[in-house]
């Protein structure tokens, strides 16, 4: 993504701002920012759906293993580009009687062979922990269990490019853990590159190699992990440092000196 | 104001599909009190709300608020008593404007002028969308919608409040917004009920902790015994890791320290360097 400045088709304010960013395979790219600073929007326009189906304008360009997707067709980009939306319930196509099928789904639409499509959705559904819900009515899922149907559909596809909005968020700490996992065992595993749009700051350190955090449209600080996660400005741009961050800092401010034990405590 | 007191006695609770996600639930909650319940996904923390507004009925056992059974009375009586914000806020929000939205509920309770227009502005106040008031709901993100949804529930005034995951996919300002609601609705007697995946904001702003499993309490106390070391065995059995802070004033022998400002507390008085890692079995955190 060079130079994107993108423009929802009902405002006349650029949404994005003039963002450079690259998703490397097997790599993730944390992304961080408050309410409204087009982390959603950054989402739907790396993965090429905005304009290409949203609408809306975009300046700058956007390519996809240097093709540009603005010559690419909806379906040819869904090939590249895995995209799981925030709302993982809006996803699920409320079509098929059970998990398993909801997850073949898309493998199916791939055309691919039905040993391949059995194959795939059982490594998804592994990969998040939700072998047991297979026969389960999709329709009657908690929110959590949920999120995790939509995640293995999406990874079933086996998408070079992955793009998360969010997609721990109504996880417990178990199921947020699992799914860290899961993601870098998947950009390591399979090569995929993967762009992890998070509020839970604790996912980024843990599995981020690098992040970037948007304020306003625009990419305000960029670099490698622990380096953007220990900036003093994190909570003036509306983000929670991590624990270990926050401790730190008030230890400090209550002139609380880290002694190795305290250190070691801390680690 | 005086909330009524809740009673859960031996309520048990299974789905059409024979999911079984309460299993004999005995628990008081007293007017006034702050209770966050943590569990897994799929541990019963949700059902359990659901029965304090009528939304979902006991298969076995009975709800009780101040003493009188729930299945008797009217679900439009309930609706003033106990308010309850939804998880996801697309099942509840409906109306084309903020402010529709908003007044629907103290509407239907019975407010009219300038009480409607003062709880929804107050509401709205608190969670930091005050210059919405004309925006459609759906133009909001979703983390606003889920604010807006917190806010219409709050707009109704009920001596009960029920939070079911305020805090998910909201930034630190939004998180700050929901911590002040709980404490503002606290200050005023209301009984805050929230259910929540974060430990940080279940220790920090509730008095009283729930851990569930498997449709049961297995863990039931103030923020400093339910995040204790003696708890953490039933806590990992629940999945679920205590705050880094207890952790770290377990290590360092400063007792149960389950918030930052706890730790700090019990850092700050000596200020000296703390004792080495006193117990070789402490578990390590990640």
């Amino acid at each position: 993504m060079i130079g994107a400045t993108y423009r929802y088709s009902r405002t006349g304010r650029p949404v994005l701002r003039d963002v450079d960013l690259t998703i490397e395979p097997g790599r993730v790219l944390g992304v961080a920012g408050a309410n409204d600073a087009g982390k959603t929007t950054l989402c739907l326009v790396a993965s090429g759906m905005a304009p290409a189906v949203v609408g809306g304008r975009l300046e700058g360009s956007v390519s996809i293993d240097g093709v540009d997707a603005a010559g690419l067709a909806p379906y040819e980009l869904a090939q590249r580009c895995g995209l799981l939306l925030q709302n993982a319930s809006t996803q699920l196509t409320h079509t098929t009687a059970t998990v398993f099928e909801e997850v073949a789904f898309g493998p199916c639409n791939l055309g691919l062979a039905a040993g391949e499509v059995v194959e795939r959705v059982w490594w998804a559904l592994r990969a998040v922990g939700i072998e047991g819900l297979a026969p389960r009515d999709p329709a009657k899922l908690s929110g959590g269990q949920g999120q995790l149907v939509a995640l293995a559909a999406v990874l079933a596809l086996r998408p070079k490019y992955l793009i998360l909005d969010e997609p721990t968020t109504e996880l417990d700490p178990a199921g947020t853990a699992l799914v860290a996992d899961a993601l870098v065992r998947t950009a390591r595993e399979t090569g995929a590159g993967i762009l992890l749009v998070e509020h839970k700051t604790e996912v980024l350190a843990r599995i981020a190699d690098q992040m970037v955090l948007l304020d306003g449209g625009s990419v305000v600080l960029a670099g490698p992990t622990a380096d953007v996660l220990s900036d003093p400005r994190l909570p003036d741009l509306g983000v929670e440092p991590p624990v270990r961050v926050r401790l730190e800092r008030d230890l400090r401010a209550a002139s609380i000196e880290l002694s190795p034990a305290l250190r070691e405590a801390l680690a | 104001m005086t909330a009524p007191t809740i009673e859960f006695d031996g309520v048990s609770f299974t789905y059409p599909d024979e999911t079984r996600a309460l299993d004999g639930v005995t628990r008081r909650i007293e007017p006034g009190q702050t209770v966050a319940i943590v569990g897994q996904n799929g541990s019963g923390k949700s059902t359990l709300v659901k029965h304090l507004n009528g939304l979902l009925r006991p298969s076995e056992g009975r709800v009780l608020l101040d003493g009188a059974d729930i299945a008797e009375v009217h679900v439009a009586k309930l609706a003033g008593r106990v308010g309850l914000a939804f998880q996801d806020p697309d099942r509840q929000l409906f109306a084309g404007r903020v402010s529709a939205e908003m007044a629907f509920g103290p509407r239907n309770l019975g407010m009219r002028g300038a009480e409607l227009a003062g709880h929804v502005r107050a509401a709205l106040e608190a969670v930091g969308l005050a210059a919405e008031a004309e925006s459609h709901p759906y133009d909001l993100g979703y983390s606003r919608r889920k604010l807006l949804a917190i806010a219409s529930v709050l707009a109704m005034g009920t001596p009960i409040l029920i939070l079911d995951e305020p805090t998910t996919g909201q930034d630190s300002r939004g998180v700050a917004a929901v911590r002040a609601v709980v404490a503002g609705a606290a200050a005023e007697g209301r009984t805050v009920i929230a259910v929540s995946h974060d430990m940080r904001f279940a220790a920090e702003c509730f008095s009283r902790i729930l851990v569930m499993r498997d449709g049961r309490v297995v863990l039931d106390g103030p923020p400093e015994v339910v995040f204790g070391e003696a708890s953490w065995p039933e806590l990992r059995a629940t999945y679920l890791e205590p705050p880094l802070p207890a952790v770290v004033g377990a290590r360092l022998g400063l007792g149960d320290t389950p918030t930052e400002a706890s730790l700090v507390a019990a850092l700050a008085p000596a200020r000296v360097a703390p004792r080495a890692v006193t117990d070789a079995r402490t578990p390590r955190n990640g």
